[in-house]
This record gives structure tokens, sequence and C-alpha cells, in this order.
């Protein structure tokens, strides 16, 4: 403030002390930044989830171990299919700012596939172990393992969710400015999801599969 | 106030606070290629057993980690010291910070208090 009264404009001699000049319209400009805080308060949800982990992941209560459980070709499949849905959605990006809206919704049915992919097999994963009696009540391994992991699926998921309601609303209104931004903000969050998952694969996964 | 004054300056500043962060095709490509060798590597390492040492595997696992998500922070989310001036910066700064102390502090107290409790049971009995 004391900076603004230093500069404050001088009109007909007197000074005034209110805004002289309208601020610029920001489209979008702030929600993206809002929409970066709500990604890094969720990256501490996430960290407290993996803090949790790294304390009880070899509590295994004489139960299974990482070694018993994972088959890493199956999460070596799904990495993949997450890694090919962040590039997807790139180049569904790229198409949107060269404003091709058919290209773009082509791009994004492919990254909801990969999505979609990637929940299949993580709930095929899941199955399978509580089926072999891998449940989260079997050991503090596997409670944190399934709260860890399933917190990110239900990322996914829920991406996926909204995934589908922009390109309802691009099918209907074209890529206005508000689809835009929101296009844009889902975009951060699918990439802020691949890379939680990388921590997933290597911290969880690969570590855990080491002796 | 200093976003203002920001603003006034002509500068480069004005489209990138208008559109969002931009990616070029390039970008995308050379980030995923990145990420798939960072990928490839630690589940080569850990499939094959190709170190034979867990300690050493489990380092370079985390390292090449590390290395991946910085590649995604540059190449899909755009990050740099200019977005937003320079507050989705700070604010990540902020984040790490505060991951890097609730991680590496629950793993050091957590491991102690089992290192500490295991012997003097073990005197008791």
């Amino acid at each position: 403030m004391a900076k603004a009264a230093a500069q404050v404009p001088v009109s007909n001699g007197a000074p005034t002390f209110y805004v002289t000049e309208e601020e610029h319209e920001h489209s979008g400009g702030s929600t993206m930044l809002g929409f970066w805080i709500y990604l890094m308060s969720d990256c501490l949800v996430f960290a407290v989830l993996f803090a949790t982990f790294g304390v009880l992941g070899r509590n295994y209560a004489a139960g299974p171990s990482g070694a018993d459980l994972f088959d890493l070709r199956l999460v070596a499949v799904n990495t993949g299919l997450l890694l090919l849905s962040s590039i997807t959605y790139g180049f569904a990006m790229l198409a949107m700012e060269k404003g091709r809206q058919a290209a773009m919704q082509g791009w994004l049915v492919v990254t909801g596939l990969f999505g979609l992919g990637f929940i299949a097999i993580e709930l095929y994963e899941f199955a399978h172990m509580i089926h072999e009696g891998a449940t989260p009540m079997r050991s503090a391994f596997l409670s944190s393992f399934f709260t860890l992991v399933s917190t990110h699926g239900l990322h996914v998921t829920f991406g996926l969710i909204w995934l589908v309601v922009l390109m309802r609303q691009v099918a209907r209104r074209g890529l206005i400015e508000a689809n835009r931004r929101r296009l844009m903000c889902l975009s951060m969050f699918w990439h802020f999801l691949d890379i939680v998952w990388i921590g997933v694969f290597s911290f969880v996964y690969l570590m855990g599969v080491l002796k | 106030m200093s976003r203002s004054q920001n603003h006034a300056e002509p500068h480069g500043e004005h489209g990138d606070a208008h559109g969002g962060p931009h990616g070029s095709l390039r970008g995308y490509i050379t980030g995923f290629v990145l990420s798939v060798i960072l990928t490839a590597i630690p589940f080569w390492l850990v499939m094959n057993d190709v170190l034979g040492h867990a300690t050493l595997t489990a380092l370079v696992i985390m390292g090449l980690a590390a290395v991946q998500i910085v590649v995604h922070m540059v190449y899909f989310l755009h990050m740099n010291g200019r977005s937003e001036g320079g507050w989705s910066m700070m604010a990540l700064i902020f984040t790490i910070i505060i991951v890097v102390i609730v991680l590496s502090g629950s793993l050091w107290v957590m491991y102690h208090l089992n290192a500490n409790m295991m012997p003097s049971d073990m005197h008791r009995m």
C-alpha cells in the first residue's frame, strides 16, 4: 500500500486515492494457479499415504509380501497405458490450441480408453489379490497398499468421469473460453496423476518386489 | 499490485497468463521418449535382477523416479519459474519441502522407534 501511495497519479493537481485504471480481465489465469494449488494439496495427501506405506510396508504379519503378490508385467502394462494416456491428452491439447475440435475429441476418446484400460487392469489385480486372501485386513502392508493404490485409482476414475463430462460440454458448446479453461485444468490433473503413478510403481511395486 | 505493474510492461508475460501454459509437439514427444526410457530401465533392473544388490537397485530406482518426475513436470505440466508470475514454482517448492519433511521424518522416527523398542523388550524377557 505504501508503494501505491508513493505512485499516486496526480490529476488536476490533486492526488486520487482510488484505482484509476481497470484491472485487466484474466481469462482463466488465476484459475490455473488455484488449480495448481489444489494439485499441490492433493500431493500432500499422497505424501501422507506414501509415508504410511513407507512405515508399514514391511509389516507382513506372516502374510504374503510384495514379492509373492505383485505381477510386474501387469504393472508394466499399466504404467505404459497411463503414460500413453498422458501423451494422447497432450495431443488433444495441441489440437485444441489449433482449434481443431474433432481431432481434439478423437484424442480425448483415446485418452479415455487408455484410462479405462488402466482402471480395468488395476481392478483385475485387486480382485486377484483378494481372491488369494490378500485382503486389506490381512496385514498392515496390505492395508497401506490398498489405501495408497486405490486412492490413486479413484483419482483416475474421477478424472475419467470429468473427461466424459467435458467431451459432452465441448460437443454442445464448442471450444469456448470456459471449456478451454476446464480442459486445461483436467490436463494438469491427468499429468499430475501420471506423476503420482511414477512414485507408486517405483516405491510400492518395484521396491516391494526387492528382497 | 505487482500484477498490474507486470501487465503494464510491454513484456511476453501477457500471452502466458492469457492462454495458460502451452506445449509443443516436439516437447510432448521428447517428454514421452524420456519417460519410456526412464520407466523401462527400473523395470528391466528389477525383473532381470541385473545389479544383484537390493539396496543399490532401490537407490537407482528412486533416482530414476526423481528424474522422471522432473521430466513430467517440465515437458507435460510445462513448469517453469515464470508461469503465474513465479507463484506456481513457489507453491511447488513449498510442497516439496513439506513432502520431504513428512516422508523423511516419518521413516526416520518410525525406523528408530522400532530399533529402540526391540532390545529393551528383549532385556526384560
